[in-house]
């Protein structure tokens, strides 16, 4: 259902999900539960499979290592206690509790835009916004050719591995040896980018570029995307500010 | 996968919104004036060479290889971005990098994202172009014209980029308060200390094999230093200052602490806010757990109504298909 | 500009590296003609094309198409006349998705949006590809994507149409789609190719290039039946002019490695 969606509502939609999610202040479980209830009901609407949508947006949690520190230093009541004297904290539960749960609130709103959303859309949204044209272009151009260098490093990863099959892993050769080969495919990548930027610069030069990025207009968005943008905005502006006001 | 491996994409919920908001200005500010000196400075013939090696520079965070009992070394690029093609060239290249990551991929988060480019972009960049440069200087005023100066230098800068943005993403962690200084920027230091070497050596390799097929990829970079100055300053000045900063805020993490929690410009819009909203107004609602109840109820209303619509799309999809 | 016509007077081109990739090449194609630049590898065919759009500069002579010279001056109006499609279509289709490759051109002729919109949708109509304006183009396959480069350059309107290496790498079937295609697209046609049977099906004469120096040219069943002289430019000649005894020869030879003897039980 999503899918048909206008790219620009659901991308400044996003946006404004997690910018309401960022600013609701620790504590405030009322309203992340509201949030909660939204995203799941986005990624109903979005009929996207459940497995996908949890192992994919797992991969973004390890980074919340970095929060678990928190559990030990934020001061408050004692919850248990590990040697060296690190004692874990009631309080600092909580915030860890806090910061995650954001997160993967956020990553989960972030992965439904993409998964109903091709790239090519969000692209037009963000001439949208009016983002400088050179920077969407060299955007542009490099999602367009990431795929075709991803299979050229593929291709290379494989002959590297059909050539170097009877090395044991971690002997045989030294470590500035792998470095240095893996470093020569990684030049070797840049060479063949930059040889394939001189093809494309013809055939774009010969069908008239003149070096000035340019793009056919979009049309306006039409009255009923404008009332949902406009619903979405007033229902996430209206939930953070309660989280601000009563537990900030 | 496409995810990048180096643990330096900020996801959303880790920044307060003023960490986001100051570091997403930073970014437009800097990048918007490489696109202005891109855009004086460089041909038309630049574009495509920005897009696609953007995307062999992202291509080439997928190669790794095996340091030591399953860690694998691995490529930011920073560093081989700034030297192939001149510090402005790779502010774009690299912010193009990793919004893609982050928009596409949810490899850092889109709040987030002023931050990750500040750290990733701006910084890498600036950080890699000083140290580049200055060793090339040093090395050139000790062993003259060595062919393996350009790799030496490259490691060098990749190694220093690494390091310095790391000390940049830990200081952005622990200024939100949500992870402790004395804890973040040991431990991301230390981490990328050893990635650091990962990252300098494939950025080396990188450099020799560009040299040895003899091409002229190598030309921005080896303008004068004078062309670039304020880059230089700029990148000694963030090494600098991140270097001094760090171990400061890792021996008073309360002095961080204290800044995290005078949560700005919230702050101080909360106190008049309280005083337009009388208590009356909602009455209960202050109360926690009627407030969760309420909130549980209103979602499991959204939740249904989702669930309804879809079942009810899919049911006229289907009477039309018959 | 209405007669389309193509002029090459005595090109001689060297790469900066040194490399001669046309040695004193004289071409004429008249209006409405559809000739085969044939030859092996490296014989110059790809450096030739590049030269009726100006993408390169001869060292010696001179081009002219539709009666312009190609030179700093007339860039513009000349490369609107000539669509210029590269062998690779991973470097012809650079935008995001279909639609911006295919108005790509016209854009940079300044065309007013609705016209735009109307020559996307003629292009890709003439190339089967209506209904693939939004894909992205990095999705497509390989003989999708060499009929979307064909409408990047005929949504310009040419006159005179230039394809390196048309056929190059698809499959049978998507290469009879191709040189079907090819038959009923009007403009002057100049097409680089080892393809012979394509030749033979769309052109009406072909010239042999090698070492960058043009060796032969004439009507394609004359220039491809002279085994010898293929054979010496690393060419063969297409099995449909080879004679019918030869033929029944070949087929015979060909099943005789097929069925392995004692295969056989009954005739
Ligand atoms: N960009 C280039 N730089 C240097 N030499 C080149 C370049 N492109 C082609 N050549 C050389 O020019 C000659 C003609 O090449 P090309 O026109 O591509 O041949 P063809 O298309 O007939 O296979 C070859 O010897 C080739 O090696
Ligand atoms: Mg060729």
């Amino acid at each position: 259902m999503l899918h048909q969606l206008d790219a620009r509502v659901k991308v400044n939609l996003t946006l404004s999900f997690i910018l309401a999610t960022t600013l609701t202040p620790p504590g405030a479980w009322p309203v992340l539960t509201l949030l909660a209830a939204l995203a799941l009901a986005v990624v109903i609407l979005a009929e996207l499979r459940a497995r996908f949508v949890l192992v994919r947006t797992a991969l973004a949690l390890p980074f919340a290592l970095a929060a678990l520190p928190l559990l030990f230093t934020v001061a408050g009541t004692p919850l248990f206690e590990l040697p060296w004297g690190w004692t874990a904290s009631w309080e600092g539960l909580l915030r860890v509790a806090n910061i995650v749960v954001k997160t993967w609130l956020s990553v989960l709103m972030a992965f439904t835009l993409t998964a109903t959303t091709p790239f090519t859309a969000i692209l037009v949204a963000l001439r949208g916004w009016r983002l400088p044209r050179l920077l969407v272009t060299i955007v542009a151009l490099t999602w367009r050719y990431l795929f075709v260098l991803v299979e050229e490093a593929q291709r290379l990863m494989r002959a590297r591995a059909a050539r170097s099959g009877q090395i044991v892993e971690g002997r045989g050769k030294s470590l500035a040896w792998r470095a240095r080969v893996t470093g020569g495919m990684a030049g070797n990548l840049l060479l063949r980018g930059a040889d394939r930027a001189e093809r494309i610069y013809s055939a774009m030069s010969a069908r008239g570029y003149d070096g000035e990025p340019r793009v056919v207009a979009q049309p306006p968005l039409t009255a009923g995307h404008r009332a949902l943008l406009a619903l979405g905005y007033l229902f996430l502006a209206l939930l953070a500010l309660t989280g601000i006001l009563f537990w900030g | 996968m496409l995810l990048s491996p180096v643990p330096m994409h900020i996801p959303d919920g880790f920044l307060s919104v003023l960490v986001s908001v100051v570091f997403w200005a930073l970014s437009v500010v800097g990048v918007g004036y490489a696109l202005k000196r891109v855009n004086e400075d460089l041909g038309e013939r630049q574009v495509p060479i920005m897009g696609v090696l953007a995307a062999a520079i992202f291509a080439g965070q997928m190669l790794n290889f095996s340091v030591t009992g399953g860690t694998s070394g691995h490529l930011l690029g920073a560093a081989l971005a700034t030297i192939v093609l001149g510090p402005w060239a790779a502010v774009l290249v690299m912010t193009s990098v990793v919004g893609i990551q982050a928009v596409v991929f949810q490899d850092g988060g889109l709040l987030a994202l002023g931050a990750n480019i500040f750290n990733m972009s701006i910084v890498g960049v600036a950080v890699s172009y000083f140290t580049y440069k200055s060793m090339q200087r040093l090395l050139q005023q000790l062993v003259k014209d060595q062919p393996w100066s350009i790799p030496v230098s490259g490691f060098v800068a990749g190694w220093v980029s690494i390091f310095i943005a790391a000390l940049a993403c830990a200081l952005q962690l622990a200024l939100s308060g949500s992870s402790p200084a004395n804890v973040a920027i040991p431990a991301m230091s230390g981490i990328h200390a050893l990635i650091g070497i990962g990252e300098g050596l494939i950025t080396a390799g990188a450099l020799a094999f560009i040299l040895a097929a003899q091409r002229d990829l190598l030309q921005p970079a080896a303008a004068p230093v004078g062309s670039h100055r304020a880059v230089w300053v700029g990148g000694l000045v963030i090494a600098v200052l991140l270097a001094i900063l760090s171990p400061l805020a890792s021996a008073h993490p309360d002095g961080l602490e204290w800044v995290a929690e005078q949560r700005g410009f919230l702050d101080l819009a909360q106190e008049p806010l309280y005083e337009i909203i009388p208590d009356y107004v909602l009455p209960g609602i202050g109360n926690e757990a009627l407030a969760t109840i309420l909130a549980g109820v209103i979602g499991v209303g959204l939740v249904l109504a989702a669930t309804l619509a879809v079942a009810y799309v899919r049911r006229r999809v289907q009477s039309v298909e018959v | 500009m209405h007669h389309n016509t193509i002029d090459v007077e005595h090109v001689s081109y060297a790469y900066p590296d040194g490399q001669m990739a046309l040695r004193d090449v004289s071409l004429h194609v008249s209006s409405g003609e559809r000739v085969a630049l044939i030859g092996p590898n490296g014989a110059g065919k790809s450096t030739l094309l590049l030269h009726l759009n100006g993408l390169l500069k001869p060292q010696a002579g001179r081009v002219r198409v539709c009666g312009l010279d190609v030179g700093d001056g007339n860039l513009g109006p000349v490369r609107a006349a000539v669509g210029l499609v590269f062998q690779d279509p991973n470097d012809q289709l650079f935008c995001p998705t279909v639609f911006e490759d295919v108005a790509f051109g016209p854009l940079y002729q300044g065309l007013p949006e609705a016209d735009i919109r109307t020559r996307v949708a003629a292009a890709l109509e003439a190339v089967g590809m209506a209904d693939f304006a939004a894909r992205a183009s990095y999705r497509l396959s390989l003989g999708e994507k060499k009929r979307i480069a064909l409408a990047t350059v005929l949504s310009l309107r040419p006159h005179i149409l230039a394809l390196d290496e048309p056929s190059a790498g698809l499959d049978p079937r998507a290469r009879r789609g191709l040189i079907q295609l090819l038959t009923t697209v009007h403009p002057t046609l100049l097409i680089a190719t080892h393809d012979l049977e394509l030749v033979l099906d769309v052109c009406d004469r072909v010239v042999l290039l090698d070492e960058g120096r043009v060796i032969v040219e004439g009507c394609p069943g004359d220039v491809m039946c002279d085994v010898a002289l293929m054979e010496v430019h690393g060419l063969e000649r297409p099995h449909s002019l080879t004679p019918h005894a030869e033929l029944h020869h070949l087929r015979c030879d060909a099943l005789a490695k097929c069925v392995a003897p004692g295969n056989i039980t009954n005739e």
